[in-house]
């Protein structure tokens, strides 16, 4: 077991060898810091509400393509049906989910994460 | 390779408008070919480390990752297979393509950027990251390689289909001689120019998919006035369906199976492509987790753009060809769109449909051409660094023995798909595509998740869920329809059917994720909590991300 070295070790003979990398103990800190929490929770109270949330709207489309033909096949203009309406709108729900998530990394999520990188590296 | 071609039998009775353009299609065929050859010997002389073959040296840009990642996933199924749906079922067909894009907010939100940030080569470095190395690894490399495999036999058999209707080929020899041509040129790919030349051959892809199929869409529209109401209504009344076809429920909605099918089919659309060894490789050839998310952002745009034509492309059809002249080509529907642009162009004899025809074929063979390197390098990757590596030389082998192996197997993977490809090339292996996501979804999604995002997940709970969730895909496969007693089954002659669905998702899924929870709990190994902080920190962060 202790000989069989997970995947940091070996890097290319081409590649300099860089900083030391942070020791275990030094993780452990930091995943217990309030600084990680926080990221942490940025993270997961925007990423995981936001998945079941277009898991269900993706799996109430299939139902209602399933199981109610009739709302479905009503016209809305000329040969426009809800089926198509409903259809495209799933493409514009996932163009803006993946935009809204974009924008909340960018914002709240790359700064924090860059923060405990650097001094990570800073340290080692 | 032109031997072959020109002692062939006569072609289909649809083919005929293809035989005689055959000289255009092939010289465009050889374009591509001969241009993608130059890109990989280019990109062969830059690959000299482990990084460069397994992850072209990591340099590549969120967009250019984007168009690859694109360009690895927009495969033959989702070009023709979806147009051609379409133009035979209506709106059932477009249902394929809203789960295949909706699937990738998961890659997205889940899992781009933890990957990038804490694996380096393959699926198996970060779902063993935390766990026993040797046993984890071993379950890891056999659910790519089995995904891959299935994966790939899909688009050999494929190409051997396609490209011999495309040339108007029909007997046995040339279609062998077909999938032994794909075969051999995606072994030079990924053997020369590794994942740099792999990635360039899939952008260049990419964009004469995007280019091509924008020129019929735009053409489509042109004869229709812009105006989509009006080419519904005129491919609803072509069809001879009327408003029906452009309802719900022309394939899927026959019976109470085929919905729960199809329900099956929609889950496995969306949890598999997060799962995809091939596609979860290209988040490592790009520097940084910023750009593997502008990567799947690009990827993103680029593939709904794409869905979207391929709607224009498949009503367009069905308005502009008749019912019984797409079937008379190919009972699936497949030459539905080469048809449709053969018919946009100026129809049978005229220079335009020659044209469009000649487009729009090379189009669908370098599709297929990218589509399978990305696959053997996948499966190559995962043989050479989880298995070989890993397991056999316990982490022991230098970079240069690593890249080796990772050459040899590609070669062999190479060969043996080049015969199931050919054993199979009369056999409906379409239900293979949706198999390898029902497997990525049911192994290695849960066993992703679990390891980036649950403390408690154990080397037990990773190899229940990786064995569960493939163990139980395959074997319901088997025993379905998509293997036996229908007339659309792989193997028509027999029946050993019990399992109702096509799709194993609805059961395999939920099955994956409850294994990986139980195998954990009931596990009694306590997990690795130091472990589990390095990955975590490294998975939000890229703190030492290679």
């Amino acid at each position: 077991m202790a000989t069989e070295a997970p995947p940091p070790p070996r890097d290319g003979a081409g590649t300099p060898a860089g900083p030391v990398p942070p020791t275990t103990e030094q993780f452990v800190e930091v995943q217990e810091s309030a600084e990680f929490g926080e990221l942490r929770r940025t993270y997961r109270s925007f990423a995981f509400p936001l998945t079941i949330a277009f898991i269900a709207w993706y799996l109430l489309y299939v139902l209602l393509s399933n199981y109610a033909g009739g709302f479905m096949g009503t016209k809305l203009f000329g040969n426009v049906n809800v089926a198509l309406v409903l259809g495209l709108g799933q493409f514009a729900t996932t163009f803006l989910i993946a935009w809204l998530y974009s924008r909340h990394a960018a914002a709240r999520l790359d700064p924090k994460a860059e923060a405990i990188k650097h001094r990570m590296e800073a340290d080692a | 390779m032109s031997s072959t071609l020109h002692t062939v039998a006569a072609p289909l009775a649809a083919g005929n408008a293809t035989s005689e353009h055959r000289p255009l299609i092939i010289t465009l065929f050889a374009a591509f070919v001969v241009a993608t050859l130059v890109i990989t010997v280019w990109a062969g002389r830059q690959t000299r480390s482990a990084a460069d073959f397994y992850a072209g040296g990591r340099q590549f840009t969120g967009f250019q990752n984007g168009l690859a990642i694109s360009g690895d996933y927009m495969s033959a199924a989702s070009f023709l297979g979806i147009a051609g749906a379409i133009a035979l079922f209506g709106y059932d067909g477009f249902l394929y393509s809203i789960g295949f894009l909706v699937a990738w907010l998961v890659a997205l939100l889940l899992v781009a950027e933890p990957l990038r940030n804490s694996g380096r080569f393959t699926m198996g470095d970060v779902l063993a990251y935390r766990m026993r190395q040797r046993p984890v690894r071993t379950a890891a490399g056999t659910s790519t390689i089995v995904v891959s495999i299935f994966y790939l036999l899909a688009q050999m058999a494929g190409a051997g289909v396609l490209v011999s209707l495309l040339l108007g080929i029909t007997s046995d020899g040339g279609k062998i001689a077909i999938v032994a041509l794909v075969g051999v040129l995606m072994i030079v790919y990924v053997t020369i120019g590794g994942m740099k030349g792999t990635t360039w051959v899939q952008m260049v892809k990419a964009v004469l998919l995007i280019a091509g199929t924008l020129l019929i869409t735009f053409l489509i529209l042109w004869r229709f006035h812009f105006n989509v109401s009006e080419l519904l209504g005129a491919a609803a009344t072509n069809s001879g369906k009327g408003d029906a076809f452009l309802e719900p429920g022309l394939k899927y909605g026959v019976s109470a199976t085929s919905k729960l099918d199809f329900l099956s089919l929609g889950i496995a659309l969306v949890l598999g492509t997060a799962g995809l060894p091939h596609i979860l490789i290209r988040f490592y050839t790009v520097p940084t987790a910023k750009a593997a998310r502008k990567s799947v952002n690009w990827a993103i745009g680029i593939i709904g753009a794409f869905y979207l034509m391929t709607i224009v492309l498949g009503f367009g059809a069905a308005a502009l060809l008749k019912n019984s002249d797409i079937i008379a080509s190919n009972k699936a529907g497949n030459t539905a769109a080469p048809l449709a642009a053969l018919e946009i162009g100026g129809g049978a004899g005229s220079t335009g449909g020659a044209i469009l025809l000649a487009v729009i074929s090379a189009v669908a063979f370098a599709t297929i051409l990218a589509v399978v390197a990305g696959l053997t390098l996948a499966s190559s990757s995962s043989f050479a660094h989880d298995i070989y590596a890993n397991v056999i030389r316990r982490g022991k082998a230098t970079e240069k023995e690593e890249v080796r192996a990772a050459r040899w197997a590609t070669v062999l993977i190479g060969i043996v798909s080049i015969g199931l490809g050919a054993l199979a090339r009369d056999l409906n292996v379409a239900g293979l595509v949706a198999l390898a996501f029902a497997v990525a979804a049911s192994a290695n999604l849960p066993t992703i998740l679990y390891s980036l995002f649950w403390k408690r997940f154990t080397t037990q709970g990773a190899l229940w869920s990786i064995y569960g969730g493939l163990i139980s895909a395959v074997v319901l496969v088997l025993f379905s329809p998509v293997v036996s007693g229908k007339p659309t089954s792989m193997f028509k002659s027999v029946d050993f059917y019990w399992f109702p669905l096509e799709n194993p998702g609805l059961v395999s899924i939920p099955l994956g994720f409850l294994l990986g929870w139980l195998g954990s709990v009931l596990s009694r190994e306590e997990p690795d909590k130091g472990k589990y902080a390095e990955l975590e920190v490294k998975s939000l962060t890229g703190v030492g991300a290679h």
